[in-house]
């Protein structure tokens, strides 16, 4: 059941839980326990809604940065990780194989916020050797939905 | 001039289902719950090796029974999820869909006069099919009350000394029943003090609700008497790709291999190609389908059961059943008013046998929201039609 109702809701986090009961056949209560005990755990962190800014008014730029740092003995990457991620500008910090070290995402408002977050805050840490900024330019997809283009129903309406 | 056509062919009805289609089709704004395919893309992975092997120019014609690498996987699939064995040079054949199966088969099989025992309601090609290739069909009538399964009881009062073949369609379409091992174990009795043979056509096998699809095939003793049809167009969503296929005892294999070759040559290649993508690497994607039907298919119980609207629950393929005998109306006539008044459209019942009088298809191969709003419509019409009555 945890499974199921896990991948449910991270598609849709505002289905009540009456509809959730009807859909997996199992009742309301167990499953207002379940929710309990998964938001308890930290398993369910928190319920977001995915925005396609690009459709209004408000401008914001989002960026990737690779950083690559030097770990620090006894905490490795932890808090270097911790004075990254303390930053309300920075959406999530990823520790990451390969050629560099933390992937950072960042939202401002214009590039000119980027840029001076990276320069001035991100780059002068201690630890921090370089960084690569990637802005981006168009969001096809997120979080598993395709936000570029509606697919319509093109079968035919009655099949045997 | 001469007339054209056969006497054979004319007397063979058009499917019943084509009245509604051309209704459905002039109504541009219609909701339609009146598919027989999923509305699922093919998975990815899928599709991409279909591409890929049009890329790398395999636009070749397969061998006629079909590419090996694909027989091999169609047994490896039914050794997994039926522990049945067969044989990929002998025992199988790649079919244009379950449908072209379901044709050479009974063209293999029957002669002048043999009775081939169709139950009812189910799909509308055995009849014709049965026909064209010289049996006679003799119909079952399936009841309410046994949720549309066929018991051994109804089996062996249709036998005569002409019987040959039993057609079993489960996981079915369009009532959504099983047939669950206790119930194939009854039945298949019967199946050898006969000596009948079985055409199992379990393209809905994939999608059962309650417990795995077990195969008739799987019983003692059944195997060298069934021909066990399945494909890919439910399961994996590749209705368009017109792929299935059918396995059984050899000697009936190679001779449906024949008519295949001269009739059709071999299955599309492309398609067979992604289909051994399907079986390989398939299982999640079936898995998630089968996840996203069920949950639609408690959703409409539900919805029927606010209504007060009689409904066994089915627990097979993605259409539900619903009773409507206490409105006092035919199928069609439900059919044909709900679709005028609330422009939604359903099929009658009887558009898959005479005994479907009283019911509708209804299928959830749609979006949950999708469904959401025909419900809606549904209860009005439903309120609407007991309001009159009083």
């Amino acid at each position: 059941m945890r499974e199921q109702l896990l991948s449910i809701i991270e598609k849709n986090s505002r289905i009540d839980i009456s509809e959730l009961a009807i859909l997996m056949g199992v009742p309301e209560v167990d499953l207002a326990n379940e929710l309990k005990k998964l938001e308890e755990e930290g398993v369910i962190c928190g319920y977001h809604t995915l925005i396609d800014w690009e459709k209004t008014n408000v401008e914001k730029v989002d960026a990737l940065i690779e950083v690559r740092v030097t770990p620090q003995r006894g905490q490795g990457f932890d808090s270097i990780a911790e004075r990254i991620y303390k930053y309300p500008e920075v959406n999530s910090v990823y520790l990451i194989s390969g050629g560099f070290d933390l992937l950072v995402t960042i939202e401002g408002k214009s590039l000119k916020e980027v840029s001076s977050f990276v320069t001035d805050k991100l780059s002068t840490l201690e630890t921090v050797l370089s960084t690569a900024t990637h802005f981006v330019l168009k969001k096809y997809k997120d979080h598993g939905t395709i936000l570029t283009k509606k697919y319509a129903d093109e079968r035919m309406k009655v099949t045997p | 001039m001469r007339d054209p056509l056969s006497q054979q062919i004319r007397d063979i009805k058009p499917s019943g289902i084509r009245k509604f289609f051309d209704i459905v089709n002039e109504m541009e704004d219609a909701i339609s719950l009146g598919v027989g395919e999923p509305d699922f893309d093919t998975p990815w992975h899928i599709r991409d090796e279909g591409i890929y092997s049009l890329e790398k120019g395999r636009t070749f014609y397969t061998s006629n029974s079909g590419l090996k690498e694909l027989k091999v996987e169609i047994c490896n699939y039914l050794k997994r999820t039926q522990n049945l064995t067969y044989d990929f040079a002998k025992d199988v054949i790649v079919t244009v869909g379950g449908s072209e199966a379901i044709d050479i088969a009974m063209r293999a099989m029957l002669d002048p006069g043999d009775e081939v025992l169709i139950p009812q309601p189910s799909y509308v090609s055995y009849e014709p099919c049965c026909i064209l290739a010289g049996g006679k069909p003799v119909i079952i009538n399936l009841k309410h009350e046994n949720e549309f399964r066929l018991t051994a009881a109804e089996l062996e009062e249709a036998i005569t000394d002409k019987t040959k073949l039993l057609v079993l369609p489960y996981p079915n379409n369009p009532t959504g029943a099983i047939m669950e091992k206790k119930d194939l174990e009854e039945i298949r009795e019967v199946i050898i003090k006969h000596d009948l043979f079985v055409l199992s056509d379990e393209i809905y096998a994939e999608l059962t609700y309650k417990e795995k699809h077990v195969s008739i095939a799987s019983l003692p003793g059944m195997q060298e008497r069934t021909i066990l049809i399945n494909g890919f167009s439910k399961a994996y969503a590749m209705t368009g790709w017109r792929l299935g296929y059918a396995v059984g005892p050899s000697e009936i294999i190679s001779q449906m291999t024949k008519i295949h070759q001269f009739a059709i040559m071999c299955a599309p290649t492309t398609s067979q190609y992604a289909a051994v993508e399907a079986l390989k690497n398939g299982d999640a994607d079936v898995a998630k389908m089968r996840e996203a039907y069920n949950m639609r298919r408690r959703y409409l119980m539900h919805a029927f059961s606010e209504m007060g609207l009689e409904c066994f629950e089915p627990y097979g393929a993605f259409y539900v059943f619903p009773c409507i005998k206490e409105f006092g109306m035919t199928s069609d006539e439900f059919a044909t008013r709900f679709l005028q008044e609330e422009k939604v459209a359903v099929v009658p019942g009887t558009a898959f046998g005479d005994c479907g009088e009283g019911f509708l298809r209804i299928s959830y191969a749609y979006s949950l929201d999708n469904l959401k709003i025909a419900m809606e419509h549904m209860k009005r019409f439903v309120e609407k039609l007991r309001a009159e009555k009083k």
